[in-house]
């Protein structure tokens, strides 16, 4: 096992040079003149003078390649250099806004669970039923609505209308409930037809009959045979979907005015703000794949068939 | 033998006699709404009537006129062919090129194999949504920067399928009776590989049409998108927020229209999925 970790170590180490490499590059060839851009903060005239030590200033007048082995040098000790607008070192500003978006992140995973995770049983158990009718409706719709739209609708209804919560910014947990309840919805769409699946499936694997037939309580079997059983699946599909349930993230603290990592980047995509971009592209995927590697590495302590096969498929 | 080779067959022949033959329908006549929908716009969609702005819907206007007092109606059904459009567009170019690479990667093996699952793997592991908003970002807002970064987020998703099925058909007894048989590679692949990856591809795309809808109007609603004056659903939405309170409808239609057309591709996803997928079937 330690040495399937191992190969898997190396193989993403020489993925993220390469990623380093390509987000690198894009930033180069991409229109735009960050010189330009930090100039125009200033809002006065322009020199050219300014241009060219401006220019010396950031060593944008190195060759490319000493440029990426700076880059790379400073990359290593955590330096992704200072943000052109506030002239902060990126990863501090990086850890600061994290912590937002982890709770907003949290938030929404409550949501999707306390969601999700009831109807999904719930429609299992009473196949075709209305309940089972009622969480196929939602998942249709709540997978159809796009998640700043709900999220603008929220805002109309409980901060204008009710005037019982905050309708933007941040500062208690108050305000987080509708950047979350807005994020959850849309994921519990998704995951209540999964847990219901799910768990049809396992409920029909012979283990259950076995342990049915064993006259263990059916409450038992429900819960330690078919519901453990149906959590593989929606492990695999959950951490597929962590990506996009970070870029959901990104609309949804826009929309809230929510100051998380999502906020962040899109200021500066509008600002050019390239080693933010850079910071932000490399934390994520190194984010992402981290949890890939996390979550493959439960598989063996959920299912122990596969840590005896080996890697599943993938 | 030629009834083995034959065996390859069937399925892609079926597939294209009897299941696709009401979603081929639907998609044309989508695509003809999309081609004549401007001709359908009782105004034009971009004339400024400011006398006229914020109207709420009634006689003179279906829909109701945003804050530069244009018909709303109108701009709805411009928007058909930016949003719908920009989005079939984006489909068919992902599948093009999912497909493409996906039948090579699978078929010719080896080395090249290995160079393409590196790159399908490297795609795969960067999250979707976050690498199409920083590339449509640093290409800059407009639609076609948008069609760009859409798609190369979305080609991935055919080419990991597509070699996949590619990889399981191809250990099978007809293909290598094929070969013996002097059936050229180029022949083999288009008339046994690809029909069999077909289904999965149409499902996958059927599937995929809502969240390409939804995600170029989340880029547009972040400004990435089709800059003002065009009439795409998402910016719509965009520029109608700031007037939620005094006009809702400004919001309301286009998101009710957003809605509804991701409904509609779902609900022909999971159609498709369970015509094509025998294993959905029985359980459901």
């Amino acid at each position: 096992m330690l040495r399937s970790i191992g190969k898997r170590l190396l193989e993403l180490l020489l993925f993220f040079l390469l990623l380093s490499f390509v987000s690198f590059c894009l930033l180069k060839i991409v229109p735009g003149d960050p010189v330009r851009s930090i100039l125009r903060v200033d809002d006065v005239a322009v020199t050219s003078e300014q241009i060219e030590a401006m220019r010396t200033q950031l060593g944008l007048d190195k060759p490319l390649f000493v440029q990426y082995g700076l880059w790379l040098k400073q990359l290593v000790q955590f330096n992704l250099g200072d943000s052109y607008l506030t002239s902060r070192p990126v990863f501090s500003e990086f850890t600061e806004k994290l912590p937002y978006t982890l709770l907003l992140t949290a938030g929404s995973l409550v949501v999707m669970l306390l969601i999700s995770i009831p109807l999904g049983i719930l429609s299992a158990l009473y196949r075709n039923r209305w309940i089972d009718q009622f969480s196929r409706i939602f998942s249709l719709i709540g997978s159809s609505v796009p998640s700043f739209w709900l999220g603008l609708v929220l805002i109309q209804f409980f901060a204008v209308r009710l005037q019982l919560l905050p309708p933007m910014g941040e500062g208690s947990w108050r305000h987080l409930i509708l950047p979350s309840l807005t994020l959850g919805l849309a994921m519990s769409a998704i995951y209540v037809r999964l847990v219901r699946s799910s768990l049809i499936e396992s409920a029909g694997q012979d283990f259950v009959t076995s342990a049915k037939a064993r006259g263990i309580h059916p409450a038992r079997v429900f819960l330690f045979h078919t519901f453990r059983h149906s959590l593989i699946p929606l492990i695999t599909i959950f951490s597929e979907s962590i990506g996009s349930l970070l870029g959901g993230t990104v609309v949804v603290e826009v929309l809230f005015a929510y100051p998380g990592l999502g906020k962040w980047i899109v200021d500066a995509i509008a600002a050019r703000d390239y080693p933010i971009i850079q910071g932000y592209t490399l934390f994520m995927s190194v984010f992402i794949v981290s949890i890939n590697i996390l979550v493959e590495m439960s598989y063996r302590w959920i299912n122990p068939e596969i840590a005896l096969k080996g890697k599943i498929e993938s | 033998m030629r009834s083995i080779i034959a065996a390859g067959q069937p399925s892609g022949r079926h597939l294209f006699k009897k299941q696709a033959v009401w979603p081929a329908g639907l998609v044309l006549l989508v695509l003809v709404i999309v081609m004549i929908s401007p001709a359908l716009a009782p105004q034009d969609p971009y004339r400024l009537i400011v006398s006229d702005r914020l109207q709420p819907p009634g006689a003179g206007h279906f829909l109701g006129t945003d804050h530069l007092g244009r018909d709303l109606f109108s701009r709805m059904i411009a928007g058909i062919r930016a949003t719908i459009g920009t989005s079939l567009l984006i489909l068919t170019f992902s599948m093009l090129i999912g497909v493409t690479i996906g039948l090579l990667s699978g078929y010719l093996g080896g080395l090249y194999d290995r160079v393409f699952k590196r790159i399908i793997d490297a795609f795969m592991t960067l999250p979707d949504y976050i690498f199409a908003i920083v590339l449509s970002g640093l290409l800059g807002p407009g639609l076609i920067n948008l069609l760009f970064a859409v798609i190369a987020v979305k080609w991935v998703g055919y080419a990991r399928l597509v070699r996949s099925v590619v990889l399981q058909e191809k250990e099978k007894d007809y293909v290598a009776l094929a070969i013996l048989g002097g059936v050229t590679p180029l022949r083999i692949v288009m008339k046994h590989m690809l029909p069999h990856t077909l289904g999965n591809v149409f499902v996958l795309a059927a599937l995929d049409l809502g969240k390409i809808i939804l995600m170029i109007a989340s880029l547009s609603y972040i400004g990435l998108g089709p800059q003002p004056p065009a009439a795409e659903w998402g910016s719509m939405l965009n520029e109608g927020r700031v007037y939620f309170n005094t006009a809702p409808h400004l919001m309301l239609a286009p998101g009710l229209a957003i809605m509804i057309t991701v409904l509609l591709a779902n609900l022909l996803g999971d159609k498709l999925r369970d015509q094509f997928d025998v294993k959905t079937r029985k359980e459901a």
